[in-house]
């Protein structure tokens, strides 16, 4: 295959897990712009959205389509509720304190993986796509004197990993939509920029923390219902989102949601295409090169503001 | 009536407050003086639940306030403009303002006749209402924050030091609102260094001194015995 079509491929690769890091990164930019807490169990959420999408799926007969219509719409909301459980009996209980709370979740992290592989197991299981419709992609070459259409073997898609774009971009319209229009928006928001005032002007401070860090866990755990046809569910799958995450809202500036948006595009693309073009881990130690890169030159992010002394 | 009573109030070990007690009565200016770090912001907070009471207690007509959650003490009737404004600087006027209304628990919003009142009483506002608070001038941002207290109907208004850094129009502005709010039958505890405002305005002032009160008087009282201004603020 040329180059160009081959360019294609790895852009499309690249858009479809740009679409899930933006998702489960939002998640993750969201709970530490309007709690302050560093979520280092974010992607052991993500693992359990996948999980129980899987449990979902495959308890329910029927048309494919079925069972992931309904992991798509249980999963995040069991996975959103138990994160707001954690939120209530452990975060809240060591007062949301920066540093305890990245203990506090290093320890859910383990209680997470570890409950996992004890109920599910440690194998890898697939979820069947609701639709898998296999999509060629044509190129143009110029020949002859003129530009030609061709449908060169091997460059296609699929109709699902398209869908995955789509869904995803819904809902991150979806998000910004509630942080910009709605009064819950402007509730967390009030929160982000000044609890205690928030809380003096009647916002119940301890319930906005629950359900954002819902929110933000449900996110992930959507990013992952939407990639596990494609991955496959497994309890160790949540450090990769992990890692990302925290790529791209250290890139994207701490609590940014546009910049957390516009660097998960970035390092979702540069990854999927370094991958295909040469490999995995070389995409991994670029994003790692530019995370310290941005903390040097710009230790706000690329979209994010200096805090005031 | 607001009435604290014997409260203690501290940050961690360090205890601020001390068997402090005052009362704001409906329809008066009650001023509260005294050198920094004497306790009068720590007051402020500890009536808003901001600060837990280690002992004593808060009663906010006849409710014991420091009781209740503290994101429901502003729907017992208090309103709070904090010491430096503290708006929400990224959000717009409007924003403020509406977040002054949900304390109130008003479902009508920006149609309502609480938010109108207030923008007769502050009519620059009317004019910046898309506009991020951040951006506005020290003397508009300290209307912005007069007026989200206002917002929620306050039975008791909470001044902490409402005309540090503006020039003197805006702060007979100022002045002029706490008046208004005092002949509506509000109650304003107003925390304020600036000698000729608390004399013009305020109808009882407390003295606290290393988080005690000492003495409350009137603000005759103050102008012919000088000697208490030299001994708790130090003029």
């Amino acid at each position: 295959m040329d180059f160009g079509p081959y360019l294609i491929l790895a852009s499309l690769e690249g858009a479809v897990a740009a679409s899930v890091l933006a998702l489960t990164a939002v998640g993750l930019s969201l709970v530490f712009g309007v709690m302050r807490v560093v979520n280092v169990a974010h992607g052991e959420f993500f693992m359990l959205g996948a999980v129980l999408a899987w449990f979902v799926a495959s308890s329910i007969g029927g048309h494919p389509a079925l069972g992931f219509v309904a992991a798509l719409l249980v999963a995040p909301v069991l996975v959103g509720g138990l994160a707001a459980a954690v939120d209530m009996t452990v975060l809240k209980r060591v007062a949301y304190d920066p540093e305890r709370t990245i203990v506090a979740t290093i320890g859910i992290l383990y209680i997470i993986q570890q409950v996992t592989l004890m109920t599910y197991g440690p194998d890898a299981r697939p979820v069947t796509p609701p639709f898998n419709t296999r999509l060629a992609i044509p190129w143009f070459e110029f020949a002859d004197g003129r530009v030609q259409m061709y449908w060169p073997w091997g460059l296609s898609t699929t109709s699902y990993k398209l869908f995955v774009i789509a869904a995803a971009a819904i809902m991150l319209l979806a998000v910004w939509l509630m942080m910009t229009r709605s009064k819950i928006g402007l509730v967390m928001r009030a929160t982000q920029l000044d609890s205690e005032m928030a809380q003096a002007f009647g916002i119940p401070v301890e319930r906005v923390y629950a359900m954002v860090f819902g929110i933000g866990c449900g996110l992930a755990a959507l990013g992952a219902v939407l990639i596990v046809p494609i991955q496959q569910a497994h309890y160790l799958m949540g450090t990769d989102p992990l890692l990302l995450s925290f790529i791209v809202v250290i890139i994207g500036g701490l609590g940014s949601l546009p910049g957390t948006v516009i660097a998960a595009l970035l390092i979702g693309m540069s990854d999927g295409i370094i991958s295909v073009f040469y490999t995995p881990t070389l995409a991994k130690i670029l994003s790692t090169l530019l995370v310290a890169f941005v903390l040097v030159f710009r230790p706000q992010g690329l979209f994010g503001t200096r805090e005031r002394e | 009536m607001l009435e604290l009573r014997d409260i203690d109030v501290g940050y961690g070990q360090a205890q601020v407050l001390r068997q402090f007690s005052l009362n704001v009565e409906p329809g008066e200016i009650h001023c509260l003086m005294g050198r920094n770090g004497a306790g009068k912001t720590t007051t402020m907070k500890a009536i808003m639940g901001i600060l837990p009471l280690s002992a004593g207690s808060i009663l906010v007509g006849g409710v014991e306030s420091n009781a209740v959650p503290a994101h429901k003490i502003p729907g017992l009737g208090i309103g709070y403009v904090p010491q430096g404004r503290r708006l929400f600087s990224e959000l717009t006027v409007a924003q403020n303002l509406d977040i002054g209304l949900m304390a109130k628990g008003s479902n009508a919003g920006r149609s309502s006749k609480v938010l109108k009142g207030v923008l007769e009483v502050f009519p620059r506002l009317r004019e910046r209402m898309e506009q991020r608070a951040q951006t506005l001038s020290g003397g508009e941002q300290q209307m912005l924050a007069t007026a989200r207290a206002l917002c929620i109907e306050p039975d008791y208004l909470l001044l902490d030091e409402p005309t540090e850094g503006l020039q003197p129009s805006m702060i007979e502005s100022i002045k002029q609102v706490a008046v208004k709010m005092r002949d509506r039958g509000v109650g304003v505890l107003l925390v304020e260094q600036h000698i000729k405002s608390v004399l013009s305005m305020a109808d009882r002032v407390t003295f606290i001194e290393n988080g005690r009160s000492r003495e409350t008087v009137k603000p005759d009282d103050l102008r012919q015995d000088g000697t208490l201004l030299q001994k708790y603020v130090g003029l």
